[in-house]
């Protein structure tokens, strides 16, 4: 494991973080990915989509609970929360990822509904299964799972395998 | 006597009365998604009184499974429609964390059903990203010809469906039968006549069958005049294009508004399929036309896809003459296990190959986000490591889930009889929706 590891924090050290409207970027395995925190959140991609990436491809989250020192470039403090925003330039089919750290003790955003707003479903989707609010979102509700389900369960403190279906108004097993 | 409405209920899920709706919202089902127009602009007063919200699904035979939308009717015309979703949830993106990356196709080959080697496509790409390899010659070739023979099955699927939601049964066996036949080839090849898990990390599980190319032509010389018969029965005929015509139009700044992608969105004339803009395995090597519609209606979403039928043959075509002789995937031992006649003489290779098995081989770490040119859009696969066996996170960026957001825009001010045609031409794939 150690000798797989080597080349990638190599990789990230020796690269020097240049700005994109003044964010920290890095190439993670040569595509371009932009690390902001909240508060540069709206501003960096509003730039972005003003520089021609005006198509929102995918918007998700991964929750870094069990990886905290993953490798990001100097000048980024890691959270608990990344939300990865997928942003395309149709023009020139350039792709850039947008890594935005959402802190745990406060799991919010500010949403990207009034500049993408197919960014809808998937904002919903991740508020569904990270729990992460999107500040301003016209519809933030459950999408996937059922309106009175507990948890969120991408989150990595969610256990799989356990938890028995739930059916309304069946006994439960405690 | 139990209340089957507090029982079946999806709470704020639902769509709820005209009173307890946003300004957002019901700007937003007016097909305010134009940026630049602001919500107060947008006249959302219609009177309450004479509306009625209905529910439609989960179980109707035609909402393609368990889709559940629920449209407010102003008489016969639909004034608001909101998908209600997640009835086919089974947490495969949590499943997926727990697989090794060898065992990760059988998992996201059951997202998208009805085009299972896609996804496996995309899986694989993003692990090969991951890994920094290439895979052989001969491996890319053959992804790419059964990449296209997906896309013919699974346009042909879609048209069976929308000729029977729109009350073509003869349309709807025809599909089926002829979609068969590649399936057939499927079968042949993989095994399983869908979830082949036959693309993996590395290259594919297994080389062509001998006589695999006799296969191939004969579905080439199949399936043209069956298009043709398609053509008669369908396109030209007064009835299809009454139902079709006009009806669900979006335009190309809604579409790219609402990140929609594959035929929805060339079926507005914007020529975006990502075969073509950022190629993938072999197409750039490949000569084919990108289909585009004009009007973004139900109509030109159905030629597209049909007229992709036959693009697809064109490519399969050129496959066939161009298809390398070599490996069928990677030799990497990290990667690859060994071939099966080592194990018998070899106690290594068995140790070998119950590693890679067992253990799976290890990814360094880093992320990724691969797209292909789904039948129904962009997919793309954003894959996580941590350096183990495992993904740390696996997301898969399902075309229908996205192209879903469309429906309310598309079946606002429409009738509620179209309701079922503007479901069918999105095409939407519930086991991909809610994954």
């Amino acid at each position: 494991m150690t000798d797989q590891d080597v080349p990638t924090a190599e990789e990230t050290a020796v690269e020097e973080p240049a700005l994109i409207h003044g964010a920290p970027s890095s190439l993670s395995r040569g595509q371009l990915v932009v690390h902001v925190d909240r508060a540069a959140y709206m501003q960096v991609i509003s730039a972005l989509r003003d520089d021609g990436y005006a198509f929102c491809s995918d918007l998700t989250a991964v929750d870094y609970l069990l990886a905290p020192d993953r490798p990001v470039p100097a000048g980024v403090h890691p959270e608990r929360f990344e939300v990865v925003v997928a942003l395309l330039s149709m023009a020139d089919a350039k792709r850039v990822r947008v890594r935005a750290q959402v802190p745990e003790h406060e799991p919010m955003l500010p949403t990207l509904f009034n500049i993408f707003p197919g960014t809808e479903a998937m904002e919903r989707e991740v508020y569904d299964l990270f729990g992460i609010v999107f500040d301003g979102h016209p519809d933030l509700t459950r999408i996937l799972m059922p309106d009175d389900w507990e948890g969120h369960p991408l989150r990595k403190d969610y256990p799989i395998g356990r938890i028995p279906v739930q059916f309304k108004e069946a006994p439960g097993p405690r | 006597m139990t209340d089957l409405t507090a029982e079946t209920a999806e709470g704020a899920q639902e769509i709820r009365p005209r009173s307890e709706t946003s300004d957002v919202v019901r700007a937003l089902e007016q097909g305010a998604v134009l940026r630049g127009v602001s919500h107060a602009d947008v006249d959302v007063e219609v009177t309450g009184d004479e509306t009625m919200i209905i529910n439609m699904g989960p179980q109707h035979p035609s909402t393609h499974g368990v889709l559940r939308l629920m449209l407010e009717l102003d008489g016969e015309t639909v004034l608001r429609c909101k998908p209600v979703i997640g009835y086919l949830h089974t947490g495969m993106e949590k499943q997926g964390e727990d697989l090794t990356y060898l065992q990760g196709p059988t998992n996201v080959t059951r997202m998208d059903y009805a085009s299972p080697l896609n996804n496996e496509l995309v899986f694989s790409m993003a692990v090969e990203a991951l890994l920094e390899v290439e895979v052989p010659e001969r491996a890319q070739w053959i992804r790419t010809l059964m990449s296209e023979l997906q896309r013919m099955a699974s346009h042909l699927l879609f048209l069976a469906t929308n000729g029977m939601d729109l009350g073509a049964i003869s349309m709807m066996i025809y599909g089926f039968r002829d979609r068969e036949n590649v399936l057939a080839f499927f079968e042949k090849v993989t095994g399983l006549r869908m979830n082949h898990n036959y693309i993996r990390p590395g290259g594919v599980a297994a080389d062509l069958p001998d006589g695999w190319r006799d296969d191939v032509l004969k579905l080439c010389d199949y399936l043209p005049p069956r298009l043709d018969e398609y053509d008669e029965l369908l396109t030209g005929q007064p009835i299809w294009r009454e139902r079709t015509q006009g009806i669900g139009v979006i335009t190309t700044e809604q579409a790219l508004a609402l990140s929609a992608t594959g035929p929805i969105l060339r079926s507005t004339g914007f020529p975006w399929d990502l075969r073509r803009r950022a190629p993938y395995l072999r197409y750039d090597q490949l000569d084919f036309d990108v289909v585009v519609g004009s009007y973004g209606d139900t109509f030109d979403r159905y030629a597209i896809r049909l007229n992709e039928v036959r693009e697809s043959i064109r490519i399969v075509r050129q496959i066939v003459d161009r298809m390398p002789p070599g490996d069928y995937r990677l030799q990497d031992k990290k990667v690859t296990p060994p071939p099966r006649a080592r194990i018998d003489e070899s106690m290594e290779a068995l140790i070998h190959h119950f590693k890679i098995f067992t253990e799976g081989f290890k990814v360094p770490e880093g992320e990724a986000y691969v797209a292909i040119e789904s039948p129904r859009g962009e997919l793309g696969c954003y894959l996580v490591s941590d350096g183990s066996a495992r993904p740390y996170r696996v997301h898969i960026r399902a075309p229908s889930f996205v192209n879903l957001q469309t429906l309310p825009h598309l079946m606002r001010g429409g009738l509620v009889a179209d309701a079922v045609a503007v479901i069918s031409s999105v095409d939407p794939i519930m086991g991909e929706v809610d994954r």
